[in-house]
């Protein structure tokens, strides 16, 4: 492990890693005094599909005894950069933190930056975003489950639940015009209104994907090796949860009902009628079934939203954050101006902070803007769900054997975009 | 300052509005001291407290366990780089309390000298949440955590220098190339 | 002994037959060449029209190129597009024989580099493509691969072609699987080194690429043999 002529703190830090940071920790555990640890590195690079993320496992025999996450290699700057690009373009940076649930980073970003316009959003462009949200939903938990089965050798989950992926996207393309990270939530609405046909096609997939998460459910609930790696392992206390900051389907599925679209509804979630899936052990296999029945909860939200949709705009009218409409640009010009100003410089913000919170898959994303009155934000910052939930996985896997460290990792659902920002 | 009603009605959904931040920010005043709290900041619906540096690790226990209304969740921890305005750093904590569904925000602003050789007290015992956090704040801020176990670099690679998302920080980045310039800039081969 | 060389004299036989009888003549051909009953010149004649003639370095890039392993190496969201190749049944790389996605290097034909390359990642990426064994081909997936895309900043390498020679660039943000596989097929052309250049001959391009290695005077050549 030693490297010569490169003697780093960093590197001394790394070698020392296995004993001296153990010490406290290791009273609690089963572990013998004369125990052999041996700490390996789950590399960068390694099969399981969940990006980027380095683990320093420590094990005694087989059985882990301390995980480090060493987090940082797809670091991309987002936040930096956000500060140098006007609000509009910042919507395209915030989109790839957290990769699988774009539209959820997108609206958390739109969110903060309404609060601190005062901006109101017109009821239409609302449904639309739910309909978006939710059905991103439905993407990001069917990629979740394609990969974690797939990790857990259920490789036929992974072809159909990529199928599914591939039908959600296809309405995304519809809408939005790509397939991931279309830039469809704007400030103030949307970008655009669906096209005709979206409705029908979108209904239809609600309709196909209660049958196909039938045949999920099937294949994967009562499965006798399913049921051996999951069930029973991976316990943590929903106490122990609110202390490390998890929340989406983690905490739920330890038995705490907090799911901030009903504790502190936004965007017109009030209005769906939609029950929260709560587990009761806390171990994998409850983590399994929340997410399957969130599957379900969101094509209920989805119904109601395509079916229940007012007419209306689908952006804000105000002039001064909203692109005006094409066709007023030839006859009108205000509409001429206001969309000089706003492609060239954009919309200004008055100076101010807000911190907005909503619920992705993983738990709750927040995103934080500090607006100093120009164009461009001073700072963005994204809570993001992955990057703390990061913390339990080390609760999860102690004690408990390699193979239940896989199960973890592919049940914690971490998107290293999120982490690493 | 404060924005109230446009939103319609809140449906049964309670926020702290300025009173209950006074209320809040008088219950932290009298138990930890006058000089805790510097400042109330109330904007579009939203409650920050801002405090003294030393004195975060007192206003967040008291905030956890002894306040009247109890906040049981730390959901953030960010940091903030106010650049020009002086004290330029500051330490971000959004509180969450889950039975009354609300959100505190609690903030504290330092500067570059004081983060870097003394810092801020850590949270880490009462909320462990904290700890990659607080590692995401040094990295990018340079604000230590004092009695923080391992405050090392969490993104950047271990032997970086500097903070990157201090607003001095340069974004980096390679010059971009356009009909004018593409005869004058250098490569990056050349 | 005398040997005699000449030139294949007989016609190549076609596929597919160009008629029900033809294909029943070469059935009822082969079942007499497999019971023996062909002899001399009429077996000289029933060989020669039915082999190919190739070297044996363009055999080998036909195999290799039908069959490039990719490593599994997913980095960001396009990652989620390349696993959707392979996953989807809509777009299957399968087709192309590169479902068999190898975790170690050792086993792996070609790295698609899916998704942004930071600062800290570079070196690991560069370890892995040198223990990748010869022949070996790099895809640049995506627009931060191939040039850092929108992220201008501090925290990536701007471009895995600063570190790696990279021989296809797939633009796009992220690619469209269709993109992906087009890449793919591009690769699997120059492999067979029958690049068709389509546009650059149009526009009498030649000997003006910018893909590292083809001039062969920089960066070192991690392209076809």
């Amino acid at each position: 492990m030693s490297s010569p002529g490169l003697d780093t703190p960093y590197r001394r830090r790394e070698e020392s890693v296995t004993l001296e940071r153990l010490e406290a920790p290791l009273a609690g555990t089963q572990v013998e005094p004369d125990a052999e640890l041996f700490t390996i590195n789950m590399g960068p690079h390694h099969p399981a599909t969940h990006g980027v993320l380095r683990l320093l496992v420590t094990l005694d025999g087989e059985v882990v005894r301390d995980v480090t996450p060493l987090v940082g290699y797809v670091h991309t700057g987002i936040e930096k950069s956000c500060e140098d690009q006007q609000y509009w373009k910042v919507i395209t940076f915030v989109e790839r933190m957290d990769y699988l649930s774009y539209y959820f980073n997108a609206y958390a970003f739109c969110a903060a930056v309404e609060r601190l316009l005062d901006e109101q959003v017109p009821a239409r462009a609302q449904y639309l975003r739910v309909a978006h949200m939710e059905l991103n939903r439905i993407a990001s938990h069917l990629f979740w489950l394609g990969t974690s089965a797939l990790d857990l050798g259920a490789v036929t989950v992974l072809w159909w639940a990529l199928r599914d992926r591939d039908m959600v996207l296809d309405l995304f393309e519809m809408s939005g015009g790509q397939r991931l990270h279309p830039r469809y939530f704007q400030v103030g609405g949307v970008i655009e209104d669906i096209p005709p046909g979206w409705a029908r096609k979108c209904l239809d997939f609600v309709a196909q994907m209660r049958t196909r998460i039938d045949e999920y459910e099937a294949l994967l609930n009562e499965n006798q090796i399913f049921l051996e790696r999951l069930r029973g392992v991976g316990i943590v206390s929903k106490e122990r949860l609110k202390q490390l900051g998890v929340t989406g389907p983690l905490l739920r599925a330890s038995g705490d009902p907090w799911d901030l679209r009903k504790t502190m509804p936004y965007s017109t979630y009030e209005d769906f009628d939609f029950r929260i899936p709560v587990g009761t052990v806390g171990d994998h296999y409850d983590r399994y079934r929340v997410r399957i029945a969130e599957l379900r909860e969101s094509l209920r939200i989805i119904e109601q939203a395509v079916e229940g949709m007012p007419e209306g705009p689908f952006i804000t009218t105000n002039r001064k954050v909203a692109l005006p409409p094409r066709h007023e640009l030839a006859t009108s010009m205000e509409a001429l101006i206001h969309h000089f100003k706003l492609v060239t410089e954009g919309f200004r913000v008055p100076p101010g902070e807000a911190y907005e919170a909503i619920e992705s898959p993983r738990g709750e994303l927040g995103c934080f803007v500090v607006a100093d009155g120009s164009s461009k934000p001073a700072r963005v910052h994204m809570r993001d769900p992955s990057f703390i939930n990061l913390q339990c996985l080390h609760d999860m896997a102690e004690d408990e054997l390699i193979a239940d460290l896989i199960a973890g990792i592919a049940m914690l659902d971490p998107i290293l975009g999120g982490i690493d920002r | 300052m404060g924005a109230h009603g446009r939103r319609g009605p809140k449906r049964g959904r309670r926020v702290i509005d300025a009173t209950g931040l006074e209320l809040v920010a008088w219950a932290v005043r009298e138990a930890m001291g006058e000089g805790s709290v510097r400042q109330t900041v109330f904007f579009r619906d939203q409650a920050t407290l801002d405090v003294r540096p030393d004195d975060v690790h007192n206003v967040l226990g008291f905030l956890r366990d002894a306040a009247d209304e109890c906040f049981d969740v730390l959901a953030s921890l960010h940091g903030c780089d106010y650049f020009p305005a002086e004290p330029r750093l500051a330490v971000h904590y959004q509180l969450l309390s889950t039975e009354r569904r609300e959100r505190l925000g609690v903030r504290t602003r330092l500067t570059v000298e004081q983060a870097e050789t003394g810092g801020v007290p850590t949270v880490c015992d009462l909320f462990p949440t904290a700890n990659f956090q607080e590692k995401e704040v040094f990295d990018f801020f340079g604000v230590r955590f004092e009695g923080h176990e391992d405050l090392r670099r969490l993104h950047m690679p271990e032997d970086y220098e500097g903070h990157p998302q201090r607003r001095d920080f340069p974004m980096g980045g390679e010059p971009v190339l356009y009909t004018f310039n593409e005869h004058k800039v250098p490569r990056w081969y050349e | 002994m005398e040997i005699r060389r000449q030139p294949l004299q007989t016609e190549p036989q076609t596929f597919p037959p160009k008629s029900p009888d033809e294909l029943r003549v070469r059935q009822l051909r082969a079942r007499q060449m497999l019971r023996g009953e062909i002899e001399d010149s009429d077996l000289n004649e029933f060989v020669e029209s039915r082999m190919g003639l190739t070297t044996l370095a363009k055999m080998q890039n036909w195999a290799r190129a039908n069959a490039p392993w990719p490593l599994t190496f997913g980095l960001a969201c396009c990652a989620i597009e390349m696993i959707s190749v392979v996953g989807a049944p809509r777009n299957d790389a399968a087709r192309f024989g590169a479902e068999v996605f190898r975790a170690s290097p050792r086993q792996a034909d070609m790295i698609i580099l899916s998704g942004r390359v930071a600062t800290k990642m570079a070196p690991v990426i560069r370890r892995i493509y040198d223990q990748m064994l010869e022949p070996k081909w790099v895809i640049s997936m995506g627009a931060c691969a191939s040039s850092a895309g929108m992220f201008n900043n501090y925290a990536l390498v701007q471009g895995a072609d600063r570190f790696l020679p990279v021989d296809i660039y797939i633009p796009g943000c992220p690619p469209r699987p269709e993109a992906l596989l087009h890449g793919i097929n591009r690769l699997q052309e120059k492999i067979k080194g029958q690049p068709d250049l389509g546009w650059r001959e149009r526009y009498r391009a030649q000997g003006t690429e910018e893909v590292w290695g083809r001039t062969g005077a920089e960066a070192p050549n991690g392209g076809a043999g």
